[in-house]
């Protein structure tokens, strides 16, 4: 086989493997030429964050406007501290809130992002103050079942008539 | 008793010594290869033709195996994904097994088997011909104008090949659950945009196939380079790089894995 041929063939190879890797980051993948590097981090203190991870998404009505870039806790508050990369081309006011909720019923948890009415805007750095945690299963059924019996001891009659 | 007892002891630390000492010989080999590279450099035309038929020629297989590999998850995800109800999620599951874990290994034991036994066997034949101790007598060094060309043509071919193998399986998992069994195309691509992330899987994917390929081409030519100068020597050299490579790519893996898994919580 002659240079030439060799040649055209290590090239249309290497073309190949580089449009699959081109295809695998754009299409497969969520790498974006604008979006790449372009973010601002908001910090959020919470009481609870349950099951959230790092990389988990930010979402705004359902959107993605950004990633959980780390999760610590706060030994000054005694609480979780969640720094998160917000997309730049995404502006929120200063008075938006931010809560701890789950995808589905066994979904990965995220963080919801409602803006507020502020004509300030968030900048890097800034912290959202306006919490709310995650819901833990066991508090909520104990909480239920606190409700059921203050219910039970205080207002017996009426339990009764409503039980089928 | 005694006697049995300790002659089974012997054998195992002879075995253990003898893999260890494998080990190290194949990576002071590739120290080797490392100080001898710049002749393939100043003379690309030499990796080149190796990249030819390390690459180019493994391409059939490695497109064909991973456009069936491909379908097979989508079948076998459908399957199991549609009594959740969430037979969307399919594309994350072809895509996320074939960025991580089925690109880079399948298409490294592919590659060990089609195109590393033919190294091995190409430099073993070469000793046994004497044509290697010819060069050397040329003044021309072996290592610099056989090995090395050989080992960076399939140090550069691997990473390609396996992008090649994950981007056909998801073509093929594409083909099988969107065209044939009806998944929808939007929530097909959607979802696996925004499961796959570029850092962490695709680019984890090729350091492995990367690393791959250095183990691979290092294990092929070092045992073509110091296989027995008969027959019998290239055929069991052969064999060797084939269950040694297998062995150090599955190896491998799940120690890339483990750190990678640790980098990402």
């Amino acid at each position: 086989m002659n240079r030439a041929t060799l040649n055209l063939w290590v090239g249309f190879f290497v073309l190949l493997g580089f449009l699959a890797f081109l295809m695998l980051a754009f299409k497969v993948g969520n790498l974006n030429l604008d979006g790449s590097g372009g973010t601002y981090e908001v910090v959020a203190h919470f009481d609870n964050i349950g099951q959230l991870k790092e990389r988990a998404p930010v979402r705004s009505s359902g959107v993605l406007v950004g990633r959980v870039h780390s999760v610590r806790f706060d030994t000054l508050h005694y609480n979780a501290e969640v720094h998160m990369a917000i997309d730049t081309q995404y502006h929120f006011p200063v008075d938006s809130s931010v809560s701890v909720l789950t995808s589905g019923i066994l979904g990965e948890q995220y963080v919801g992002l409602d803006a507020g009415g502020d004509d300030k805007m968030l900048k890097n750095g800034d912290e959202i103050k306006l919490t709310q945690g995650a819901m833990v299963l066991e508090r909520l059924i104990g909480q239920f079942l606190f409700n059921k019996a203050q219910e039970g001891g205080t207002d017996k009659t009426s339990t009764d008539k409503g039980a089928p | 008793m005694r006697g049995a007892w300790g002659h089974g002891l012997r054998t195992v630390g002879d075995t253990t010594l003898s893999i260890v000492g494998r080990i190290g010989a194949v990576v002071l080999f590739l120290g080797q290869i490392l100080r001898h590279s710049g002749t393939s450099f100043r003379r690309f035309g030499l990796v080149i033709r190796e990249v030819y038929f390390a690459g180019v020629q493994s391409l059939i297989i490695i497109l064909v195996s991973g456009l069936f590999v491909g379908m097979v998850l989508g079948l076998q995800g459908f399957e199991t994904l549609q009594s959740y109800g969430s037979s969307e999620s399919v594309g994350v599951l072809v895509a996320l097994s074939l960025m991580r874990e089925l690109g880079p290994v399948v298409s490294a034991l592919l590659f060990a088997s089609r195109a590393g036994s033919a190294i091995t066997a190409e430099i073993g034949l070469m000793k046994a011909t004497e044509q290697l101790s010819a060069m050397e007598m040329m003044a021309v060094n072996p290592l610099a104008r056989v090995v090395a060309p050989r080992f960076w043509g399939g140090v550069i071919s691997l990473p390609l090949l396996a992008v090649l193998f994950a981007a056909m399986g998801i073509l093929g998992g594409f083909l099988v659950t969107v065209v044939m069994l009806g998944v929808d195309s939007g929530a097909f691509w959607s979802q696996m945009q925004a499961a796959v992330d570029f850092h962490h899987d695709i680019l984890n994917g090729m350091i492995k196939s990367l690393v791959f390929g250095v183990a691979v081409s290092a294990i092929a030519t070092f045992e073509g380079y110091e296989a027995p100068p008969t027959a019998e020597g290239v055929s069991g050299a052969t064999t060797r790089t084939v269950v040694s490579s297998s062995l150090a790519i599955l190896a491998l893996d799940l120690l890339l894995t483990a750190f990678m898994m640790k980098g990402w919580n």
